[in-house]
């Protein structure tokens, strides 16, 4: 009873390679080679490397705008093709191509708006700086989210615990009259937003989304509503907290481009290195992260080898907060010198997605966090320069960023596999 | 270590699991807990390894009374489990694995997994177990995987190992490697706890056989017992142990498949050019260790899956690229391999999920309109037809036992006219009884002249059932064979072996004896 021989009507070939990549990569390298290349300016752009402190004067960069865009546009088709050549293989298009060619399109984005603004100079120390330090409430942030998600607890809750952090940090400072002070209740005000959500979350199994959108909603409302019944009827007692002072170190501060970024911090700036070694080493080197994962992974495999889950996720929540609450000071105690409503303006949701774009490990989510960043203050910048582009559409930018990022453009990221599900003994 | 459980009851609500159990495991025993799924046995293990708290009764260790608040004191005590179901982490290496929940740490909690990967390799080499401490659990085949497990255990020192229906993932070969690890792990001082309900095994291995049925202790005898009588004490009444089916009469060969390949979305070549044919009035029944394309094959035929390449044909017209319901439609019945995920909406009643795939088309639906009283109607003929005892039709489907679900799934998909019949693990989870009920309803589909497609990990239901065995082994069809092939030489093609070397390996094993 073998199979006969029969006409066999052979289907073509289904995609299993999804189109995304390839179609991505081929819109954006159409779209420098025609609009950035062949439309663009053909004044150079130039790009300052030093700053007037720096200790030795780096060349500044020039770019001659047409043709440099021409040659990566050349570049990113060729890449895009290949893309196309990899899937007829059945294949993805490996990471490392993508980022070069995220990396080219972002230089020759750059090329491109700056040689077609009012002034062709900008300072590349500058930016970079500047992006570091707007990414540190959402380094923060993301820290904060890596450590509830990776004990599987979603924590939509950031952006609330950023704002109480915020919030908190400026009215003990004013009150205290020292910053230092602010920083620390700023860790415990974030520690109890995350209390509330670890209660509902892990001892009464609410949905931990919902209580995550409610915590984020209740926050705002009680900071909008102290701010305007407490904090703007005497500012001078409730709402001036005086700034953490930016330590230099002597020497090494001066280093052209990465002095600027690794030595002329605030406290916030130095402890966000710290806690992103520390949150890492944590993690991946020690007994206690190990369990973590392993929690966040299979939580009843955890549970039959002895480990408290419900514990474990309860502190890590909290640590969360703490993590989140001391991001939110940056915002009133580096910053700015006050509270507004509203002061962490949605980052909180930014810093989310960079723990997802940095699948949920802490160096990738700074990564993430430092790209995104680097996109604000690249608004920022250009706007002042005076590009074509409007600056509303600069301003869409770094949600643009998140968005692409979020869909998974850089490959699929996945997460803890019991991020989200309550943990209950039957 | 001897270990003594004594008027054990667990109940959950009104519900009792185990009442007033009664087990002695010496020193050096293999002892085995026998019943069917749903006896009871896991809840007891459990209880044993102190993830349940029992209602009423005592633990006793060496003759002193215990107490279990969690795990971490069962394995204090020396206890350890393997559970049906592994608990072991697959994105972590398996030191990781080994090392969490008992991790040597270089002081200050910083981890030292060197000390675990010793330990693993010392263990793995006094039992041939080949594991390698820094491979990814997820990518270990199952029969590795349990290995691990077992390591787990040893890491632990545990004088008494639970093994909870260990055999059920594992090729007949790996099986038989297991129940050689169990009298290795006897013999070097570790007492077993064996729970199965495969009567073949647990006779092989076992120096006493506790049986339990609906959670009560019904009997201890010796593994000499004879099979049968096992199997009554086991199920409560006489059972048989083979359907007696007669010959498949074949027709046309109606169901063809040419070249069905599916990719997955990893890249990974999940089903390789399969073909084969199925004809009228015959049962094909694929074998193979589960993960090596079953579940591809299936949802390939029906739908769910996106095929690479190949045919797929049912008298004559093409099933591949159309829709679920149009493939449906053309006469094809489905009975999922996940009953509680892909056959059923528990939430429904089962008067709902009785109709689930007819419910827009007549008798019970017309226009716009649902035809309740109809709905009413053939729910309460299926329960009838199909003995499922229930006292609503208007309970949730969830409120049924496994077999009784399974059987509201097979009532439906055979309440309508079949040009084809596909059935994934058909009798999984399933008590005896029932078992032996869909069997015949199954064998009483192909009288009628279905082709049916039966896929099952069992290799006792495929040998039941089956007019021609398939084996898939990796995504490819390894060979097709006729009932009435020597399982050995099925377990052998179920590991890679060809048809035609497993057949001479077979030949000349039965020369030397």
């Amino acid at each position: 009873m073998t199979a006969q021989t029969l006409p066999t009507s052979v289907l073509p070939t289904r995609p299993a390679v999804p189109l995304k990549t390839p179609v991505f990569l081929t819109v954006i390298a159409v779209i420098v080679l025609v609009c950035f290349g062949l439309l663009g300016s053909s004044a150079a752009a130039n790009f300052r490397l030093s700053t007037a402190g720096d200790a030795f004067v780096l060349p500044t960069l020039v770019f001659p705008g047409k043709a440099s865009n021409l040659v990566i546009g050349v570049l990113l088709v060729l890449a895009a093709g290949y893309s196309w050549y990899r899937r007829k293989q059945g294949l993805v298009t490996q990471r490392w191509i993508v980022i070069v060619f995220a990396a080219l399109f972002v230089l020759s984005f750059l090329i491109w708006v700056v040689s077609g603004a009012n002034v062709t100079t900008i300072s590349l120390a500058a930016l970079l700086a500047g992006a570091v330090v707007l990414a540190v409430p959402l380094v923060f942030g993301s820290l904060s989210g890596v450590l509830c998600e990776r004990s599987g607890v979603v924590n939509i809750a950031i952006e609330g615990q950023l704002l109480a952090g915020a919030f908190t940090a400026a009215i003990v400072a004013s009150m205290t009259g020292n910053p230092f002070v602010g920083l620390v209740a700023a860790g415990l005000a974030g520690a109890l937003v995350s209390l509330v959500l670890a209660v509902f979350s892990i001892k009464y199994l609410v949905n931990q989304i919902i209580v995550g959108v409610v915590l984020n909603v209740l926050v705002s409302g009680i900071t909008g509503f102290l701010f305007t019944t407490v904090m703007q009827r005497d500012p001078d007692l409730f709402n001036s907290p005086g700034r953490l002072p930016i330590i230099e170190i002597p020497g090494l501060s001066s280093i052209p481009v990465i002095g600027p970024i690794l030595f002329k911090q605030s406290v916030v700036g130095y402890l966000m290195y710290l806690a992103v070694f520390l949150v890492w080493f944590g993690l991946y080197k020690t007994r206690w992260g190990l369990r973590v994962r392993a929690v966040g992974e299979h939580p009843k495999a955890a549970d039959t080898l002895g480990i408290k889950v419900n514990v474990m996720r309860f502190w890590n929540v909290t640590l969360g907060g703490i993590v989140a609450g001391i991001g939110g000071s940056f915002f009133t105690l580096v910053a700015i010198d006050s509270f507004t409503k509203e002061i962490s303006g949605g980052r909180g949701f930014i810093a989310l997605a960079a723990v997802i774009f940095g699948r949920w490990n802490p160096i990738g989510a700074f990564m993430a966090a430092l790209l995104f960043g680097f996109a604000d203050n690249l608004q920022v910048t250009l706007t002042i320069i005076g590009t074509p582009v409007p600056s509303q559409f600069m301003a869409m930018m770094p949600y643009l960023v998140t968005i692409f990022a979020v869909a998974g453009l850089v490959g699929r990221s996945r997460g803890p596999a019991a991020v989200g599900e309550p943990y209950t003994k039957e | 270590m001897k270990l003594e459980l004594r008027g054990i009851s667990k109940a959950f609500g009104s519900f009792y699991a185990n009442k007033g159990i009664d087990l002695v495991v010496e020193d050096r025993q293999i002892h085995c807990l026998l019943g069917e799924n749903g006896a009871g046995k896991s809840t007891l293990m459990n209880v044993l390894y102190g993830l349940y708290q029992p209602t009423e009764g005592e633990i006793l260790v060496d003759d002193k009374p215990v107490e279990f608040s969690g795990p971490g004191d069962a394995m204090a005590a020396g206890i350890g489990m393997v559970h049906q179901h592994f608990m072991l982490i697959p994105v972590f290496t398996v030191a990781e694995n080994v090392a969490l929940g008992a991790e040597a740490t270089k002081g200050a909690g910083v981890l030292d997994l060197e000390v675990t990967r010793r330990r693993i390799r010392e263990i793995s080499d006094r039992y041939g177990f080949h594991v390698d401490p820094d491979a990814l659990v997820e990518d270990l085949p199952v029969g590795v995987q349990q290995r691990v497990e077992i390591i787990k255990a040893l890491v632990r020192e545990a004088k008494v190992l639970i093994l909870d229906e260990p055999t059920a993932v594992l090729t007949p070969q790996e099986t038989d490697e297991l129940l050689e690890i169990m009298r290795q792990l006897k013999a070097n001082g570790t007492s077993i706890v064996f729970i199965s309900h495969k009567l073949r095994e647990v006779k092989a291995v076992s120096d006493v056989i506790t049986v339990i049925r609906r959670g009560e202790v019904v009997g201890s005898v010796e593994p000499s017992t004879d099979t049968t009588e096992l199997a009554n004490l086991m199920v409560g009444r006489a059972v048989q142990l083979s359907l007696q089916k007669a010959a498949a009469v074949p027709g046309e060969a109606t169901f063809q498949v040419r070249d069905l390949s599916v990719i997955d979305e990893s890249g990974t070549t999940t089903l390789d050019s399969v073909s084969f044919d199925i004809h009228q009035g015959e049962i094909l029944a694929v074998a193979g260790v589960q993960g090596n394309g079953q579940t591809e094959l299936t949802e390939a035929i029906l739908g769910t899956q996106m095929v690479t390449g190949g045919s797929v044909k049912l008298q004559g017209k093409e099933l591949t690229g159309r829709s679920v319901k149009s493939v449906l439609r053309s006469g094809v019945g489905f009975v999922p391999e996940d009953r509680s995920v892909h056959g059923l909406i528990p939430e429904f009643s089962i008067e709902e999920n009785m109709i689930l795939d007819l419910y827009d088309r007549p008798p019970f639906a017309k226009g716009l309109s649902m035809k309740l009283g109809e709905v009413k109607r053939n729910a309460a003929k299926q329960i009838q037809d199909f003995d499922v005892r229930t006292d609503n039709p208007l309970n949730p489907a969830s409120s049924l036992s496994g077999g009784n679900q399974q059987k509201v799934v097979m009532a439906r998909e055979l309440s309508r006219p079949l040009k084809l019949f596909i059935a994934s693990q058909p009798t999984r989870g399933v008590d005896v009884g029932s078992i032996e009920f869909l069997h015949r309803r199954i064998v009483a589909e192909r009288d009628a002249g279905t082709p049916v497609m039966i896929v099952s990990t069992e290799l006792d239901e495929v040998m039941e059932l089956a007019d021609r065995i398939a084996v898939l082994y990796k995504g490819k069809i390894n060979g097709i064979v006729p009932a009435g092939t020597p399982r050995e030489v099925l377990g052998l093609m179920m590991a890679g072996v060809s048809a035609e070397e497993a057949m001479e390996q077979h030949h000349t094993e039965g020369e030397d004896q």
